[in-house]
């Protein structure tokens, strides 16, 4: 691909865009009607209303049409299938699990509430037995109830990885670990449901089985890959293009990469949900192209809120902090982006020059580059994200990236540096992607203060979209002398296993698509794992989640960057809106409202 | 002219064949030097590698290249059934590959964008050539005024200017800015008001920078035909100046901008894919956009053929043309 | 006057006075001046003749000797398509046939164009749109003067082109420039110029960018259709051959002035300028063998931006030393007669001249 056109034109396209937003900053200001921090006139609710809090919660109506836009189409619509973020937080539109996060903000939506099924698992056998009985009332989007079967059938698919890939496989790999199972496309039996670890005794109930106790197996089903699907409605691979709805809402139509409207489901009945309040009577989302032009649909009103909730762009972001700041909200995202180091490339299988690294490098800076701290995020200074049960913050600050040197400890660095054997430096090479601009300004505010400390490093930016062949291949890093790869994650489901076991566990160490880039084989932490999928209290397992992150800390593989902080965009005509845990800091889809039905 | 005609037809057709090669020698073997796995990048976080493999076979990625390419040939007249995982998937005559990003078969998402992007073209050019033409004959007959300056520099300015640049500027300006128009696109079948406001500022950004163009073009060549000497001759007949101008020279200056023409929608119907990407227009440049972005290669793939396409039309319509404007043409 | 046009002369004294002439065509001190960049060109610098109907007048001279510009000035060609800011400045007088042309309106001029006068141009290749065929052109020409529909001018087309000796007339009007010889098109251009029966024709080397036997052909051809149509003829030619079997009077133009003119016999048999003796000296002869090389005139055409001095022949006459107190170099000649009917501006004796003609030149030719 070609990469220096490629950034020539984003160069170009930047700064016309800045002319462009300075323009308008200056056409605007002289109106001189720019909203300040605490709500206006205009219906705003304010800077960081809806941040952890519900805004103008009392304030929806039933009715209206509920405008999205995005810059990028889900992965896929399909249950099984989408695994980004944005798709599990808008998917509960159109699908129900058995259980799902609360519609709470902040910490409170990461727990699970019952949805499908009258209550949490009952738990049994040390934990390898979830039972669950559904509600009365469940219905398909043509009427017919939701049975257990259709649960199982649903999770089911996840087996088949080779028609329907892409989506979370935890329930496939915990409740069949040597994969033997082969999917319900390639199920002999009459009914398609052989998977052995999963009972359906009677319409109403289901029976998880589990091989090896797993404290979040029930965090698992509560992920959209956890929802039922009809077997006489799978189409398969096309099934992305019209799930059939368990939900309020159901698809109308959609063109991927242009539109997509949901309308309400006529055959969901409000009492059988206790989740989800269905406010608006039409949804849609309008896909755009130009990043900036949809940010000037925000601020103008044409659209209420960003799909994909991953911040608004520079340009737009500028102006709606002069202007309307009382429609943003600076929720944390749940990612760190962070630098990590393989050791297989030289000298980094020395945690010294692991650590001389982390030392060197100037935090503030690259607090700057991923955007300073508004846009950006705090500095991060380990590697559990806040919204993870276990988490210190800042608190924990074991290099001390936030105190008193946290413009580059250039002592320590030289000091770590000697007992590496390395006193004068070496050379190494930072891979970045080159579709993330911003990680390529952090990789280069990297490369200056590293300087400082005599370790000189050439930048590698490979094609962003090729990332899990190029960088998932540990041959291929060390081939290439990847010493430090900059990345970003963020938890599927918010506990330390749903953020960290690809990243720190031995096990997850893949020849292609691997995750754990720093190589991790820590016994230690390892065995911290597996103690914790056999706990079942939440504050022990807080405290070996705490234990884990502290494990990685030590072993210096990883320099955390910034614990991310976005800046979204919430339109005047929104009601009942907050920021979850349970979707990574953006607002709750599922239950916004209209203050008005027009 | 028939004869011709026919040589022409079978040139274009032996050409296509060689770019559907040469595209797929670059989508399927580049990856493979570059150590790139497109199976990968269809699965999850964790990739399980039986997945992949499944991935890889539905996609027909592990077959030889000239298999795949017959396929893929033999599928645009016969059409072409993918299976794998135990499931189906049709792709109906003409099948130019299936999106399985999108599951989508790849003709049926060209023939839908297509308009949208022939709009955009073709609407367009008819701005460019008015205001092309009109400013450069303008220009070459009032050679060295203030007015032939001023255009001059304004035709300087679009032909440089990013459509970026111009695009947002006419974005924040007439929609977000007077709020003119609403900027959304609508299809022309729903409303063709409603399309033509929504294709206005997309026509003018995109015929700003090429009516710069064409106006230098038209100056330039109107400027050297007026010295011709058959010029001097209609005169001499007596003829009014606005014939001369508007009928002896402008035919012969059409000439080299007729060829421009042809080329340049030929381009354009592949994709303006800076305009589309700035005005979020779902054509065809748009669908290639997200298509690079997804690693979608079908789509790439039957994108690049449209555009090869359009362009070997277009130099057809072209050489047609010259043989009809220019009977020099029609002997050789 | 009217003596002059009884005698057939086609040439007259030049006449002061700005009231209509009797003769069909009198230029009055024409001036022709381009602004350039480098400075003023001045390519007709005082020009002034007489034309009666059915007379023929050969204008001879080298190239960027004026004579070009003078008939495109006659037809008003330098301010019909004259754009920007460089214009042609004219001055001066042309009447014809009793009107005014330089302070004519324009538009009035325009109508004249191709119907009351008409010109044949050098190269009938460059000179006929490439475009359109013959009859469509032709075709053009009638229509815009005779109100007509398509089907009568295309008829006059037909009848044109088998005036002027092409066969298969009716075939070959949809023939396109391209597809005719050079001797066909130039006849072609000849139709298209006669088909509003022009009272005035001026012909640019018409025979130029033929071969020999079809320069035969075309000269003949303009001659017959001068009597017929009873034409006043304008031959321009740097070849005085053309003009030999032509022309009635001929007039020598160097450096944007008349340095000789007369009657033919008179300018070929008793030329009385040292350029016309060089012109002479240059021409190729059907009736000579040719054991002697053709003797151009030495050194080249003026600058029409800095014209010389004096004569502005006078850095390549060879006699220029001739006449006393260096006269050649600081008084510009006048033309003056030196025989009936017979003008030249040259500061040589009258004896001089006769002397270095029978005793130097003519010999030689």
């Amino acid at each position: 691909m070609t990469t220096q056109r490629t950034s020539g034109r984003r160069k170009q396209a930047m700064a016309a865009a800045a002319v462009v937003a300075a323009l308008l900053t200056t056409a605007a200001c002289g109106g001189g009607d720019s909203d300040g921090d605490k709500g206006s006139k205009t219906g705003a609710a304010g800077f960081d209303a809806a941040n952890n809090k519900v805004a103008q919660a009392s304030a929806a109506k039933k009715g209206g049409e509920l405008k999205f836009g995005a810059a990028q189409d889900a992965d896929s619509w399909d249950t099984t299938r989408g695994y980004y973020g944005m798709m599990w937080n808008f998917a509960r539109y159109y699908s129900r699990q058995l259980v799902t996060n609360k519609t709470e903000p902040g910490k409170a939506g990461a727990e699970l509430t019952p949805d499908l099924a009258t209550g949490l698992a009952k738990i049994t056998d040390d934990g390898k037995t979830y039972t669950y009985t559904l509600r009365d009332g469940i219905t398909w989007e043509d009427g017919k109830p939701i049975t257990s079967k259709d649960v199982k059938y649903g999770i089911e698919r996840i087996w088949a990885q080779d028609v329907l890939s892409g989506g979370p496989t935890y329930i496939k790999e915990v409740l069949d670990p040597k994969g033997e199972y082969k999917g319900p496309y390639k199920d002999t039996s009459k009914d398609k449901l052989g998977l052995k670890a999963i009972e359906t005794p009677d319409d109403k109930t289901i029976v998880f089985k589990l091989p090896k106790a797993n404290s979040d197996f029930e965090e698992m089903l509560g992920l959209i890959s956890g929802s039922p699907v009809r077997q006489d409605m799978d189409t398969k691979s096309k099934y992305q293009l019209k799930p059939f709805s368990s939900g309020p809402y159901k698809f109308q139509s959609y063109n991927p990469g242009k539109d997509l409207t949901l309308v309400r489901n006529e055959n969901w009945k409000q009492a059988s949900d206790p989740v989800r309040k269905a406010y608006p009577d039409k949804i849609t989302i309008k896909f755009f192209s130009n990043a900036n032009d949809l940010d000037q649909r925000l601020i103008s009103g044409d659209l209420d809120l960003d799909l994909n909730q991953t911040g608004m762009s520079p340009q737009g972001r500028t102006i709606a902090l002069k202007q309307h700041k009382a429609n943003l909200d600076n929720p944390v995202s749940g990612y760190i982006r962070y630098a990590t180091f393989p050791q297989s490339v030289k000298p980094f299988d020395n945690i010294h020059c692991r650590n001389a690294v982390i030392y060197g490098a100037d935090h503030v800076s690259l607090q700057t580059a991923r955007g300073g701290p508004v846009a950006g995020g705090d500095i991060g200074t380990n590697m559990l994200p806040p919204s993870v049960p276990g988490s210190e913050g800042q608190k924990y600050d074991p290099f001390e990236l936030n105190g008193a040197n946290k413009s580059g400890n250039v002592a320590k660095a030289k000091e770590e540096l000697k007992a590496c054997g390395k006193p004068d430096g070496f050379k190494t090479t930072i891979a970045v992607r080159n579709n993330k601009p911003v990680e390529v300004a952090t990789a280069q505010s990297l490369q200056a203060s590293l300087k400082k400390i005599g370790v000189n490093v050439e930048i590698d930016q490979y094609d962003g979209s090729q990332s899990s062949s190029v960088i998932g291949s540990p041959s291929n890093v060390k081939k290439k002398g990847y010493g430090i790869i900059i990345m970003g994650w963020g938890p599927d489901f918010p506990s330390v296993q749903g953020f960290g076991l690809p990243l720190w566990n031995s096990k997850y160490i893949l020849e292609s698509a691997n995750n754990n880039f720093a190589l991790i084989n820590d016994k230690t932490i390892d065995g911290l794992f597996d103690q914790y999928v056999n706990t079942l209290d939440d504050s022990g397992k807080a405290k070996i989640a705490t234990e884990i992150n502290h494990k990685v800390m030590e072993g210096g593989y990883y320099l955390p960057f910034v614990f991310e902080k976005f800046l979204n965009w919430r339109s005047s005509r929104l009601a009942n809106v907050y920021t979850t845990d349970g979707y990574s800091g953006m607002y709750d889809f599922v239950n916004l409202g209209l203050k008005s039905a027009k | 002219m028939l004869a011709y005609l026919i040589r022409r037809l079978f040139a274009a057709a032996v050409m296509l064949v060689v770019i559907v090669l040469v595209v797929f020698s670059i989508f399927f073997l580049f990856p493979k030097w570059a150590g790139v796995d497109v199976a990968l990048s269809f699965v999850g976080k964790q990739a399980d590698p039986a997945a992949v493999e499944g991935v890889r076979q539905k996609l027909g990625l592990g077959e030889p290249i000239y298999t795949q390419a017959w396929e893929f040939f033999k599928g645009i007249f016969a059409g072409r059934t993918y299976s794998g995982g135990g499931d189906v998937t049709n792709c109906p005559a003409p099948c130019f590959g299936y999106s399985f990003r999108t599951e989508q078969s790849v003709w049926p998402v060209l023939t839908d964008r297509l308009p949208v992007t022939l709009g955009l073209a073709l609407g367009a050019a008819v701005l460019w050539l008015i205001f092309g033409l009109a400013a450069g004959v303008l220009s070459a007959l009032k050679r060295g005024t203030l007015w032939d300056r001023t255009a001059m520099v304004v035709a300087l300015a679009g032909v440089s200017l990013p459509i970026y640049f111009t695009g947002m500027l006419s974005l924040a300006i007439f929609v977000f800015g007077l709020k003119w128009f609403n900027g959304d696109y609508v299809p022309l079948e729903d409303s063709f008001s409603g399309w033509f406001g929504g294709m206005i500022l997309p026509w003018i950004t995109l015929a700003f920078l090429y009516a710069a163009m064409y106006a230098r073009i038209t100056r330039a060549t109107m400027l050297e035909v007026l010295g011709e000497d058959y010029i001097r001759t209609a005169r001499a007949k007596g003829l009014r100046e606005q014939t001369v101008i508007g009928k002896h020279a402008m035919r012969s200056t059409m000439t080299p901008i007729l060829t421009m023409l042809g080329m340049d929608l030929g381009a354009l119907i592949g994709g303006a894919i800076l305009t589309e990407t700035t005005f979020s227009l779902p054509g065809l440049g748009q669908a290639v956009l997200n298509a690079i972005k997804t690693q979608d290669l079908p789509i790439i793939l039957g994108v690049v053929l449209i555009t090869s396409l359009a362009v070997l039309i277009a130099n057809l319509v072209v050489d047609v043309m010259y043989a009809v404007i220019d009977p020099r043409v029609r002997l050789s | 006057m009217t003596e002059l046009s009884k005698t057939g002369a086609a040439v007259g004294e030049p006449t002061s006075n700005s009231s209509a002439p009797s003769s069909f065509l009198e230029v009055r001190d024409l001036k022709v001046h381009f602004p350039t960049d480098d400075g003023l060109v001045k390519s007709v610098d005082g020009l002034s003749f007489q034309l009666e109907k059915g007379k023929t007048l050969g204008i001879v001279g080298e190239s960027g000797s004026g004579k070009s510009v003078t008939s495109l000035g006659i037809m008003g060609l330098h301010t019909a398509g004259q754009y920007g800011k460089r214009k042609a400045q004219l001055s001066g007088e042309i009447w014809l046939d009793g009107t005014e042309l330089l302070s004519a309106d324009p538009d009035h001029v325009r109508k004249l164009r191709g119907r009351q006068m008409a010109m044949i141009f050098q190269d009938p290749l460059s000179a006929l749109h490439p475009y359109y065929t013959i009859g469509q052109q032709i075709v053009e020409a009638y229509r815009i003067h005779h109100d007509v529909d398509k089907k009568t001018a295309k008829r006059r087309a037909v009848e044109m082109l088998d005036r002027v000796g092409i066969p298969q007339p009716d075939k070959r009007v949809d023939s396109y420039p391209h597809e005719f010889s050079g001797g066909m098109r130039q006849r072609a251009m000849i139709a298209m110029s006669l088909v509003n029966n022009p009272e005035l024709l001026i012909a640019d080397e018409p025979t130029t960018a033929l071969d020999v036997t079809v320069q035969a052909q075309i000269l003949d051809l303009i001659r017959d259709l001068q009597k017929e149509f009873g034409s006043a003829v304008i031959v321009i030619t740097h070849d005085l051959g053309v003009v030999a079997e032509l022309a009635d009077d001929i007039l020598v133009m160097y450096g944007g002035r008349c340095v000789e003119r007369g009657p033919a016999e008179k300018v070929f048999y008793e030329p009385r300028h040292p350029y016309t003796w060089g012109l002479l000296g240059s021409m190729p002869r059907l009736d000579r063998e040719q054991q002697e090389r053709l003797i151009p005139v030495k050194g080249s055409p003026p600058s029409l931006i800095n014209i010389p001095s004096g004569c502005a022949f006078n850095p390549r006459c060879p006699y220029a030393d001739l006449p006393k107190d260096n006269v050649t170099r600081t008084v510009r000649p006048e033309l003056a007669e030196v025989g009936s009917r017979h003008w030249a501006a040259c500061h040589l004796g009258k004896e001089q001249r006769e002397r270095i003609w029978t005793e130097e030149i003519a010999p030689k030719l």
